[in-house]
């Protein structure tokens, strides 16, 4: 057979002859079986219509399962009804053309003009054709008079959701679906060409149906349940209904009965036909199955997050995956993930034998599916596959093994796989590892990929996709290994970094008061893989002594330098260069730690322009992989090593400083009720633009703001700050100051929608107060701190405003979801091409020159093309 | 309420507004052929257009759009007037 090119898809509607002819046979009763439980030949499962038991042969085709496509049968109908999809359709036809003549309700020479005009614009410009239709058809409407056969015109009222009636001097008559096909019949075609349909292949007359395809049995398969019964398809369910209607209504009107009760059946046959085509018409019951569920009909398979489009085209189930719970390993390399060995014996991948892997591949298919590595199907070069579950004698088909075999064998150590969790918001959701086989029946991953695919291990599940081809992996090594996207296209920063520990292991170890023996060099060294020399050990007397800073040292690349302030270079401890008595200004030269410490201005995830950046930045790959992997373990050693908790005693105040809140808070109370006395003499200063009442409460609200803070400073003025919980809190690692002071000092004002919480009863949020109370306390101010505790009226705000938080993410995520679900639709098929410009798949213009500024924002620096800054930097070098 | 007495401003001489030129029927060839499209594959702009108005631009006419490019320089686009 010769080749043959897709040119285009048209569409059309179906003739009542087309139907005939592509239908096999004709649907006229409506039992289904028999007493045996066969088919009855011209019911619903009609043989002829497909095959759907496996061994049937097909008495159309002659197929068996799987090979039979399934053949449409008919039904005629006994009265023509209006086919729901094309309502709207009907309609605008009714509306426009003459109820006599049929032809478009405007003189004969503005139809010729329009219609030249609709032909000369409608291949290239769309939207202005279908405007010109739109003006065609609301013209036309107006009319009351036909200007080609001078009729009286009727108004066409169309009753949602299918009843069509004209509106006359002396009340509505109803259209029938016979009449509103008559009239449909009389439209010339040129009339139809300016409605904006074809002619050739939509005649209007056609919206309304008098044969109904019957859909074949392999679209509606039956389905066995336990114990026999069968059960049909939703869609086997409504032919039957509408069969049945059709067989009364014939019935009736061969038996003469009365016009009433003809158009009643007829109404039923329009509704049964209505629902089979789409079961959510607005302002008709939807048809339901017996036991009350609604039945699921053609729109429905489609529509839909579940239905055909979205659910099996745009997106499908697929082989070679797995899904668990994921867990943290800080041994694994960044880039590999811990696989489970039972997941390791259910994903393969093909691979050749050749002379050279042939031995190996004889031992696999030896271990067979049960023992890993093995393998599970072998595929032989005739294309023969065998299943090693039930081969007898694998050894001997071990032995058998010659080249151009492909063995399926398990996923093993270093087999490249991709990795990602939902919801994938960035290219970075998915990356390739490289597998690591281990027992134990979670993923495995290195916590420094955390976030990236922004997961955490209080349940998270993520999914595992194995490449079947030799193209597959290398896209895979070369574009989505995770070193190699550690810097993110979204801001031109590493994505990847330390989190929590690394920190506050990294702060830990480069500060100045880290001193080691060469015992704890050595066992921090220990599991490193570092090659160099180990530095002159810092203080030599009375025993040798390394700092925490040589040992960071000992992994920067010789010609690195930087500077730049550290996290904890704030507040008290701020400092603007190397003179700094805090510590907190980072000083690299030629790849030596001089001053400064390491917290998450430094080596911290989604820090742009810090130290970790320039590392990840201004040298290879392998060497961003390799401290990532060593300097970064060697971190959370130290940390392990020092041991870091928190204790209550980290945010426990002297009973001085809860004396002295106590005293402040007091005070501030006397200047709020100071204010309200004032508001209730009407002496209080409005501010401009504001009522006296909003005055008030903005007054009292900067009060208690102030008095937060100062319960704040108050308060962590007399903790340690080198107390563990402060040092999480100044490194970054977790936790912030206002954190620590809600604990130690004062929790302050809590709120719902930015405002005082003043919800609940008249004038009063809990019965505890009275009405118009407002007083700090009243509403929602808690001068408790978390260490001291809460009263119950207290706790009940603090749940309050901690619900609206909830309510607030929950609502937030599925609004950017969807949000991001347009964007990502209207910009999928938007690419740069390669002049540069960026295009559409149409070839629009979409920008001339990418960016405008032709910048890749993941080789960019943290969004420009050049950082001055750092540029000069890397010129002067250590000098300065 | 804005009254429709209020004076008329010209859209051309408001900070905002980005160069516009009319092109020449030369010009026009000479750009479409350099960017490799029709003219319906650039950026549409209706006649309508207070600025398309104010420099006399037609239905199939191209304008040349030269505009301040935030990260720098100049960015220069073009459009194509339609009618409406």
């Amino acid at each position: 057979m010769e080749d043959k090119v897709i040119k285009g898809v048209g569409f059309g509607i179906l003739s009542p002859d087309e139907i005939r002819k592509i239908s096999v046979t004709a649907i006229i009763t409506s039992e289904v079986y028999d007493e045996d439980g066969t088919p009855i030949e011209g019911g619903v499962m009609d043989p002829r219509l497909g095959v759907i038991e496996p061994g049937q042969k097909c008495p159309t085709c002659g197929n068996q399962l799987g090979q039979c496509p399934g053949h449409f049968g008919h039904i005629e109908l006994v009265r023509p009804v209006v086919h729901i999809g094309f309502v709207k359709h009907v309609n605008d036809f009714l509306s426009a053309t003459c109820r006599k003549c049929g032809r478009i309700k405007l003189p004969e020479e503005e139809i010729d003009r329009y219609l030249k005009i609709y032909r000369a614009i409608q291949s290239r410009w769309q939207s202005a054709s279908k405007r010109l239709v739109d003006y065609v058809k609301k013209t036309a409407s107006k009319a009351t008079t036909c200007p080609h056969c001078g009729t009286e015109q009727l108004k066409i009222k169309l009753e949602k959701p299918i009843t069509f009636y004209e509106e006359g001097k002396e009340g509505l008559t109803k259209l029938t679906p016979s009449d509103i096909r008559e009239r449909l019949e009389r439209i010339q075609d040129k009339d139809v060409e300016l409605m904006g349909l074809n002619p050739k292949t939509s005649r209007p007359e056609l919206m309304v149906l008098t044969v109904l395809p019957v859909p074949p049995v392999t679209m509606r398969p039956s389905i066995m349940i336990e114990s026999g019964i069968r059960a049909e398809d939703d869609l086997t369910h409504k032919l039957v209904d509408i069969i049945r209607i059709n067989e009364r209504l014939k019935e009736s009107i061969d038996a003469g009965a009365p016009q009433l009760i003809i158009e009643d059946l007829w109404d039923l046959l329009q509704y049964h036909i209505s629902t089979y085509f789409d079961n959510e018409i607005p302002g008709l019951p939807p048809a339901k199955h017996r036991s009350g569920r609604p039945l699921r009909t053609l729109a429905q398979r489609l529509k839909g997050k579940e239905g055909r489009f979205r659910g099996n085209l745009s997106g499908k189930r697929v082989d070679f995956s797995a899904r668990t719970v994921i867990s943290p390993d800080p041994s694994i390399s960044i880039d590999e993930v811990g696989v489970p060995t039972d997941v390791a014996k259910i994903l393969t991948v093909p691979e050749k034998v050749t002379d050279w892997n042939i031995e190996e591949m004889r031992q696999l298919v030896m271990n067979g599916p049960e023992k890993w590595p093995g393998a599970n199907y072998i595929i032989r070069p005739d294309g023969r596959r065998v299943d090693l579950r039930y081969v007898k004698d694998r050894k001997a088909l071990a032995e058998g093994l010659t080249p151009n075999y492909i063995v399926e064998r398990h996923i093993m150590n270093n087999d490249v796989v991709l990795f990602n969790r939902q919801p994938s918001l960035h290219r970075i959701s998915i990356m390739a590892h490289r597998a690591r086989v281990l027992p134990g029946r979670t993923f495995r991953l290195n916590l420094l990929v955390c976030p990236p695919y922004n997961a955490d291990f209080d349940g998270d599940e993520m999914n595992l996709h194995t490449p079947q081809s030799e193209e597959a992996v290398a896209e895979a090594k070369e574009l989505m290994t995770v070193h190699k996207n550690i810097l993110t296209p979204r801001y031109g920063g590493p994505i990847m970094g330390g989190t929590q520990d690394y920190i506050s292991g990294a702060y830990l170890m480069t500060v100045k008061t880290t001193l080691l023996t060469k015992e704890e060099l050595s066992k921090l060294l220990g599991p490193v893989k570092y090659s160099g020399d180990v530095p002159e050990p810092a203080i030599l007397s009375p025993r040798p002594y390394w700092t925490g800073k040589q040992v960071v040292s000992m992994f920067l690349p010789d010609n690195f330098n930087f500077r730049g302030p550290a996290n904890v270079s704030s507040g008290t401890r701020i400092c603007k260069d190397e003179d700094c008595p805090h510590d907190s200004f980072i000083l690299i030269k030629k790849g030596k730690l001089l001053t400064g410490v390491f917290d998450k201005k430094g080596l911290g995830n989604q820090q742009p322009e810090s130290v970790l950046h320039w590392l990840i930045k201004e040298y290879p790959e392998d060497y961003g992989l390799w401290i990532m992997d060593n300097l970064f373990k060697l971190f959370i050693r130290f940390a392990e090593i020092r041991g870091l908790t928190m204790t209550y005693n980290d945010v426990k105040i002297p009973a001085e400083a809860v004396s002295k809140i106590a005293e402040q808070s007091k005070e501030t109370r006397k200047e709020i009720e100071n204010l309200i006395a004032k508001f209730e003499r009407g002496e209080l200063e409005p501010i401009p633009g504001r009522t006296l009442e909003e005055s008030l409460e903005n007054y009292i609200l900067d009060a208690l703001d102030k008095l937060r803070n100062s319960a704040g400073e108050t308060g962590s003025s007399y903790l340690d700050p080198f107390n563990n919980a402060y040092i999480m809190a100044r490194t970054g690692a977790r936790g912030s100051l206002l954190n620590l002071t809600q604990m130690s000092a004062m929790l302050g004002q809590q709120s719902i929608r930015g405002e005082r919480i003043k919800r609940g009863y008249k004038g009063r949020v809990i019965p505890h107060f009275k009405q118009g109370d407002i007083s700090p306390e009243a509403r929602g101010f808690i001068y408790s701190s978390f260490s001291r505790g809460l009263n119950p009226i207290e706790m009940f705000f603090h749940a309050a405003a901690g619900r609206e938080g909830l309510v607030d993410t929950a609502v937030r995520t599925s609004q950017s979801g969807y949000m991001q679900r347009r964007l990502i639709n209207a910009l999928s098929d938007v690419r740069l091409e390669y002049d540069g410009t960026v295009r559409n798949i149409s070839g629009d213009l979409i920008q001339t020159f990418y960016g405008y500024d032709g910048v890749h924002p993941m080789k960019s620096v943290h969004g420009k093309a050049i950082d001055i800054n750092r540029a000069i930097e890397r010129v002067v070098g250590w000098k300065r | 309420m804005r009254s429709s007495t209020k004076k008329k401003v010209d859209p051309l001489s408001y900070h905002l507004t980005p160069k516009h030129e009319l092109l020449t029927a030369e010009q026009a060839f000479e750009v479409l052929k350099s960017l490799g499209v029709t003219p319906d594959q650039l950026p549409w702009m209706r006649a309508s257009d207070p600025v398309a108005k104010a420099i006399g631009a037609r239905p199939g006419d191209l304008v040349k759009v030269t505009r301040k490019n935030p990260l720098g320089g100049e960015v220069v686009i073009y459009r194509y007037i339609i009618s409406g």
